[in-house]
């Protein structure tokens, strides 16, 4: 059923028009080019994991980094937001089959408003995913890292986390970046963060209260609970290290760069292979979505013109539902591996 | 096509409550984290993680069986699509993640300090 022809090729194996596994090619192929799809999403998420296992003892905490929920500003909201970009997705995909589904009885008009409503939750999940990068990106307490390469960041002695911003001491200094009409036209600095190293470590010494906390993840375990440089009460197991405060003016004194937010080179949130993977594998599945919504476009198009009304045969609304799922179910894995666990 | 051209909107709705459902449980487990769960743990890893994998698959299997329609195609056709999937993911994750955890322990034990 691959032609606006169809023929009639019963009992004729040899004679073409026969159907492997009995489906038509178009969705065979589909089903071929999403075997090969999950596969390399599979390497993504296995490289992940990887790193993760790498790193496993100083891995950013997910509940700690995605905590934004619109129009509640300041307040921790853990999981909400992705829980609700969870929705949408299962929703969009559930009107979606119902598409597919009433273009199995040729309902014309029902498979349009169903594909109508696919397309409408396809663009608000891309959305909503633009607004939770957009504040990975921007950060909120911003960090320090260390001439070691390791992450420093604060707390108050409640081991509640604070922003760099709300003790960080305004030093009458002159910073300058470097870029091409200073230097050489190789030459260009990084984006000055809005504090230096020197303002922060100022700061931190005017406010007593001030701790730093490690990247560490504290086991609670005898060897750790041995350990000087903890602060014991305030650490607590499974989650990040909290230093006494001799130990933290030790280690801010090594401090060489300040973090806010997140880029490919670094972020304020951890690991800095965390944010690489964040950004390649959400938007390696967004632009799967968003190309999703394109296909998806072109075919509630086809579907208004009537070009399936005419082929007799909603085959096509099939074969791109078949992909829009797949999205889906890459979204379902996706959530799971950097959300939850 | 093959399969019969029944209409299973009921079918459909059912799934949809069945994935809400396991969504909102695993976001909630997500936020309690209850300290039974996330501090003991099975095969190296602790049961909430289990349980979080245990529902994901769950949710898998309901999308691609009653979404993409797995459950209406010859059984040819889901073999060939969902055998070599498992197989190469399994493999994959197995080879990946035993040699992070190698890395992982080389890092600890070395002498030459990397983090700090």
């Amino acid at each position: 059923m691959n032609t606006t022809v169809t023929t009639s090729s019963e009992g004729k194996t040899w004679d073409g028009g026969n159907e492997p596994m009995g489906a038509s090619y178009g969705k065979l192929m589909m089903w071929f080019f999403i075997v090969s799809d999950a596969l390399t999403f599979s390497g993504f998420l296995a490289a992940y994991g990887f790193s993760r296992f790498k790193f496993i003892e100083t891995w950013p905490l997910a509940d700690e980094v995605f905590t934004h929920f619109p129009f509640l500003h300041g307040v921790s909201a853990p999981m909400y937001y992705v829980a609700l970009m969870t929705f949408i997705l299962i929703f969009s995909s559930v009107t979606m089959v119902l598409a597919v589904d009433a273009g199995h009885h040729l309902q014309k008009s029902k498979v349009a408003f169903y594909m109508f409503l696919t397309i409408i939750g396809g663009f608000i999940f891309v959305g909503s995913q633009a607004w939770e990068w957009k504040n990975f990106i921007k950060g909120e307490y911003g960090a320090v890292e260390t001439k070691g390469g390791s992450l420093l960041q604060f707390v108050n002695d409640k081991g509640e986390r604070v922003s760099i911003e709300s003790f960080a001491a305004n030093l009458p200094e002159e910073r300058e970046r470097l870029d091409r009409s200073k230097g050489r036209w190789f030459m260009e600095g990084a984006a000055l963060p809005t504090y230096s190293v020197a303002e922060v470590q100022a700061g931190f010494k005017a406010h007593p209260e001030i701790l730093v906390r490690t990247e560490v993840i504290y086991k609670d375990n005898a060897e750790d609970k041995k350990d000087t440089k903890v602060n014991h009460e305030l650490t607590k197991q499974k989650q990040k290290t909290i230093l006494t405060r001799a130990e933290s003016e030790n280690r801010l004194a090594n401090a060489s760069l300040v973090v806010e937010g997140a880029n490919l080179t670094r972020n304020e949130y951890g690991s800095k292979l965390f944010a690489d993977f964040f950004f390649f594998i959400t938007g390696f599945h967004g632009f799967h979505v968003f190309s999703g919504v394109i296909i998806n476009i072109i075919i509630f198009l086809n579907v208004i013109v009537g070009t399936y009304e005419k082929r007799r045969s909603y085959e096509m609304v099939e074969k791109v539902g078949l992909y829009w799922h797949f999205v889906d179910l890459v979204w379902v894995f996706v959530f799971t591996v950097f959300y939850l666990v | 096509m093959s399969h019969e051209h029944v209409s299973n909107t009921k079918r459909i709705w059912f799934v949809f409550a069945l994935l809400s459902v396991v969504t909102t449980v695993e976001v909630f487990l997500g936020i309690l984290k209850p300290d039974f769960l996330y501090m003991n743990t099975f095969l190296s890893m602790n049961f909430l993680n289990w349980i979080f994998y245990i529902l994901t698959i769950f949710k898998a299997y309901y999308i691609v069986w009653a979404f993409m329609h797995m459950e209406g195609e010859k059984s040819s056709l889901r073999w060939a699509v969902v055998m070599p999937v498992i197989f190469l993911v399994l493999y994959l994750l197995f080879i990946l993640l035993v040699e992070g955890n190698y890395i992982f322990e080389v890092f600890k034990n070395a002498t030459i300090k990397w983090n700090f």
